[in-house]
């Protein structure tokens, strides 16, 4: 493999990881407080707005429904709009980040309702405000399943961000279809997969320690 | 924080009602008209069984329920009333535990009794010196930096009665805090319960339904069935005297005092024809209950009784006792007569030929 397509596959690297992790932290930054609101905002619970949540729900449920290569496509007027260009990986992260933010508050909703519904039941009793209950107990109660849903969400994205060379996305999963499938280099694709695979892998693994690290439920010195 | 004792509250449920709508739009009633008066200052239970909404009385002391009818005055201020800052006030003024401890796992002990500090407001460093005087209230010093899942139930519950006075309240809230654990643990906690009363002087108020957990702590007692009070008074008069049937099927398992079942199988409701024997409950209260009153009976009128189970115990500071006799069905009027102008109460409960 020549010293040229080494110099591409880093470069490629290096853009995949840019993309993925930059729509992440977005979609989490927005996906956060969307989920929480999603799970505490059903009748009954601490937010208690049954409209507004099954809103919020359809729109979700909408954003999540349209296949992603579809939705890089479509919106490309409104990646203008934002980046300024429709090219690109920085373009690339507008459409990946929109994709993320549905599918992450999904996620940490789930996490959150999972939460005993004793310990929302005792900060209330302890005169806590709603939204001390959530700073306080329910998002620190639901960090470790928080910390597996954004590994979930990161895997994803490395997945999205090969589709995104259809608008000039760049990244490993371009540089595999443009070398390794258009231009009968085999060898380029089977790299390409191998660092995807080694992305994957790492990204699991320290979302998992993370989630470990944050979990204090089961005693010490058990397993898993 | 101040230093002076901190007072208890009273709490005053005045012809309480709740009702819950079911999602059939249906109403069902949880409680319904109870009155009670839980004095300032007293350790106070409310026994039933499930669903006769003893949980739902408790749970409108500090509105995490708010009643459909009547009123909850805690100190005087109408809690079902109570919005916002003003509930979140009283709430602060009622500390609760539960059955399940509800700790938070992401916190250590320090942490969880810090919690309702930390929703107050208080500054850091007074949470500090607070925290460390609770943990060793509740004995938990070398367990401060623990997380809960690494405790044992009677230490969960220990940092659970940590956190509920935390902010100085005035009553304590007990949903079932002891149903969870085993006998052994169970009276470590209510002892703790006991001293903390004794110190602080804050109003108990437990719901259970173990008679066992009343008779051990709690100076009053209300009975509630069905979502009402059937009987309720002094811990000690209402197990020596009690009205209601419900009351009396509780007791019967608390005395430890049950026939035997050879002689429970064959006892009847009224008498039989011919010869027979009438099975007495008797109960001796205060200072006739270490009297030799069967003795006594034997001696004064030449009745032969039959022991057939039997208990002494102490409820609050003053000796109980509780016996299951057989005599002769013939002389069973002479023989109540007797026992009842020596201060002793009974019941007939059946007979056997």
């Amino acid at each position: 493999m020549s010293a040229n397509l080494i110099g591409l596959l880093m470069e490629a690297t290096w853009q995949t990881l840019y993309m993925v992790a930059v729509s992440a932290v977005l979609g989490a930054a927005f996906g956060l407080p969307l989920g929480v609101f999603l799970a505490t905002s059903q009748r009954g619970e601490l937010l208690s707005r049954p409209l507004v949540n099954r809103v919020l729900g359809l729109v979700v449920n909408a954003a999540r429904s349209v296949p992603f290569i579809i939705l890089v496509v479509a919106i490309i007027p409104f990646t203008r709009m934002i980046a300024g260009t429709s090219i690109g990986t920085t373009a690339a992260i507008v459409p990946l980040t929109i994709a993320a933010v549905p599918f992450i508050a999904r996620l940490i909703e789930n996490a959150i309702r999972e939460v005993d519904s004793g310990l929302i039941e005792a900060a209330r009793a302890m005169g806590a405000t709603p939204l001390q209950i959530i700073r306080k107990v329910l998002i620190p109660e639901a960090l470790p399943s928080i910390t597996l849903g954004l590994t979930l969400a990161a895997v994803s994205l490395i997945g999205y961000s090969a589709m995104v060379g259809a608008v000039g996305g760049e990244g490993l999963g371009d540089l595999g279809i443009r070398y390794g499938y258009q231009r009968f280099m085999p060898d380029v694709m089977a790299v390409v997969v191998i660092i995807l695979i080694v992305l994957v892998q790492l990204v699991q693994s320290i979302g998992e320690w993370i989630a470990a690290k944050v979990d204090k439920r089961a005693p010490k010195g058990r397993g898993q | 924080m101040s230093d002076g004792k901190p007072q208890g509250a009273s709490i005053v449920f005045q012809a309480v009602g709740k009702a819950f709508n079911k999602p059939d739009g249906k109403q069902v009633s949880a409680v319904s008209d109870a009155s009670l008066t839980v004095d300032s200052g007293a350790i106070t239970g409310i026994i039933g069984r499930s669903g006769a909404g003893k949980s739902t009385m408790l749970r409108m002391v500090n509105g995490l329920e708010r009643p459909t009818s009547g009123q909850v005055l805690v100190g005087g201020q109408d809690v079902g009333a109570a919005q916002g800052a003003a509930l979140r006030g009283i709430r602060r003024d009622v500390g609760m535990i539960f059955q399940h401890f509800n700790l938070l796992s992401s916190r250590t002990v320090a942490g969880n009794i810090a919690l309702p500090l930390e929703v107050a407001g208080v500054p850091a460093a007074q949470i500090k010196a607070r925290v460390a005087d609770l943990i060793d209230r509740v004995g938990l010093n070398a367990q401060s930096n623990n997380y809960p899942a690494e405790l044992s139930g009677g230490q969960k519950q220990r940092v659970g009665i940590a956190r509920a006075l935390a902010t100085e309240p005035k009553v304590l809230l007990s949903d079932e805090a002891t149903s969870a654990l085993d006998p052994e643990t169970t009276q470590t906690v209510l002892t703790l319960l006991k001293d903390i009363n004794r110190d602080l002087g804050l109003t108990i108020l437990l719901i259970t339904h173990e008679m066992a957990v009343v008779r051990d702590i709690a100076s009053h007692v209300a009975v509630i069935e069905g979502g009402k009070i059937v009987e309720a008074g002094k811990t000690y008069d209402v197990f020596t005297a009690p009205q209601h049937p419900t009351t009396r099927s509780f007791l019967s398992g608390v005395t430890g005092v049950t026939l035997p079942a050879f002689i429970k199988g064959r006892m009847l409701e009224t008498r039989p024809k011919g010869a027979a024997k009438e099975v007495l409950r008797v109960t001796f209260a205060g200072m006739h209950a270490t009297d030799p009153m069967l003795a006594l009976l034997t001696r004064d009128l030449g009745i032969e009784v039959n022991i057939l189970a039997g208990a002494v115990e102490e409820i609050g500071t003053q000796p109980f006792g509780n016996l299951l006799i057989s005599l002769d069905a013939d002389k069973g009027v002479d023989a109540r007569a007797y026992l009842e102008q020596h201060g002793l109460l009974t019941e007939v409960l059946g007979y056997v030929s």
